[in-house]
């Protein structure tokens, strides 16, 4: 117990890092997987095929294989950054797909006849976009970017395997330091991270609910 | 359905504007691969002390290959301890007694909430420490795969039985089975073969999890490749033949469950499909839009 108020600093501030690779990372996921997202929707084939590609190939591989592709492949090429950036920059492209699937499922979970009215009364492409699809797609995108947003969370432990001193480093190393007390310190980290997913679940069914409508 | 529904057939002057911008978009893609390829070479990627281990080392490949197959022994062995957990949890969630069904939704909403890692962690760590023995790390990937993967196997599980229609038990019922002959013989069958392709989605994320092996010493297709990235010094030829090894691996396992669900849709055409990804991360409302 003690060495849980001694090292409580230790194992926040680990936390806040964590949730500060994953805030950064998500954002640039959010960033870049509308923009997939939006190519790969769009009636341009190499527009559709480069985003296919792209989603498929990287939702296929393991975050970890990404991990090393960053970590250790961009040196190669003379692109040398903090092991923080690259953890963005892998996490980012990452959860980047996962995004742009979520949102694809969102606007093909519209009903036809939304865009067959649509287009009847005359709409354009960009009019229809604003006030027909992304109303009604981003309340179904809600629940599976919770899903997508509490992997990205959980994932920024793998960081810890690649320089960056997150929650998960954290805990290794208290327990190489106390390592009486190692069943103490892995709960406490679990249940920080179950704190921050059961939070961002709470977040989100908040959001849910209040753009829900009863078809 | 889907992206030719956001717009209407083409005509003349819309097929116009998309081939020009196709072939814009055309050029910018290559252009974009051409600056990639040129920064690769210029940096010796494409030499041959890079890529000669690939093409001429003989050991190399079986030395992958054993990493390989340690990748699918851990995933199939996790798979087949997760699988019957799983469905047990989810029987559990759903029973009669309130006691054993908010046992089953603690463990199941704690252990979804934690990254894996930290469970092979705590079997590679803690383990050792509680119980006095050393654990080998095949088994700390194993164990912290089965625990992971069984809380989630549980909710796919109860997405299934939840969509069943609930005549199934009452008709059941009604010819007198007790509610376990109804679990075992009717709804899990059903519920199992509807979540099919939702199972063996979640087995491609078992593969591509056990990959984290590598943070406990397991001798699996990562760590291995890491080892030869280092010892030629040609990573990312080596990643990148590790990420299209995975590739390869986890898209026929996704061809499979295509394949099974469209066969299923063949033959269950009237029947009401499941609210789609209702089994992932917990959000504690219900979801109105059923």
């Amino acid at each position: 117990m003690d060495t849980l108020i001694q090292e409580g600093p230790t194992i926040f501030g680990a936390f806040v890092t964590a949730l500060r690779l994953a805030l950064l990372a998500g954002m640039g996921a959010l960033v870049l997987g509308i923009f997939t997202a939006a190519m790969r929707v769009s009636p341009v084939p190499p527009l559709r095929w480069t985003a296919a590609v792209y989603i498929n190939l990287v939702r296929n591989t393991p975050l970890t294989v990404v991990f090393f592709i960053v970590v250790f492949g961009l040196p190669q090429v003379q692109i040398r950054l903090p092991f923080f950036t690259f953890a963005v920059i892998a996490l980012g492209v990452y959860t980047a797909t996962f995004v742009a699937e979520a949102i694809r499922s969102g606007i093909q979970s519209i009903p036809d006849g939304q865009l067959e009215a649509a287009r009847s009364l005359g709409m354009t492409f960009p009019k229809t976009m604003r006030h027909v699809v992304l109303p009604q797609a981003s309340r179904t995108v809600v629940a599976p970017m919770a899903s997508v947003l509490i992997a990205l969370v959980k994932n920024t432990s793998i960081a810890s395997a690649f320089g960056v001193a997150e929650a998960m480093s954290a805990m290794t190393s208290l327990v190489n330091v106390h390592s009486s007390e190692v069943v103490m310190i892995m709960f406490v980290t679990a249940c920080g991270y179950v704190l921050i997913a059961l939070l961002i679940g709470r977040l989100f069914a908040w959001v849910e609910r209040r753009t829900a409508v009863l078809r | 359905m889907s992206g030719s529904a956001l717009f209407d057939a083409p005509g003349p002057l819309a097929r116009r504007r998309i081939l020009i911008a196709s072939v814009l978009a055309g050029a910018g893609v290559a252009l974009v691969a051409v600056l990639l390829i040129k920064r690769l070479a210029e940096n010796g990627q494409f030499s041959a002390d890079k890529w000669g281990p690939l093409l001429h080392e003989d050991k190399l490949f079986p030395f992958l290959a054993v990493g390989l197959m340690n990748t699918i022994i851990a995933a199939v062995i996790a798979l087949a301890l997760a699988l019957p957990f799983g469905i047990v949890l989810a029987v559990g969630r759903r029973s009669r007694y309130r006691w054993l069904r908010i046992l089953c939704a603690i463990y199941v909403d704690f252990v979804r909430g934690m990254p894996v890692l930290l469970l092979m962690f705590f079997f590679f760590l803690a383990f050792p420490i509680l119980f006095q023995m050393d654990l080998p790390a095949l088994w700390a990937v194993v164990l912290a795969l089965t625990i992971f993967n069984g809380a989630i196997i549980c909710e796919i599980v109860r997405a299934g039985l939840t969509s069943l229609p609930v005549g199934q038990y009452e008709a059941a019922s009604a010819i007198g089975m007790r509610r376990m002959q109804i679990v075992r013989l009717i709804l899990l069958p059903q519920a199992l073969r509807a979540m099919l392709p939702a199972l063996i989605g979640q087995f491609v994320i078992l593969i591509k999890d056990s990959s984290l092996g590598f943070v406990i010493g397991y001798e699996e297709l990562l760590a291995r490749s890491q080892a030869a990235g280092l010892l030629f010094n040609n990573p990312l030829q080596i990643y990148a033949v590790t990420a299209a090894v995975y590739i390869v691996l986890n898209v026929s396992v996704s061809w499979l469950s295509h394949r099974i669900s469209r066969r299923q849709a063949r033959r269950d055409k009237g029947k009401q499909s499941v609210p789609p990804q209702s089994w992932q991360e917990p959000t504690t409302v219900p979801s109105l839009n059923k």
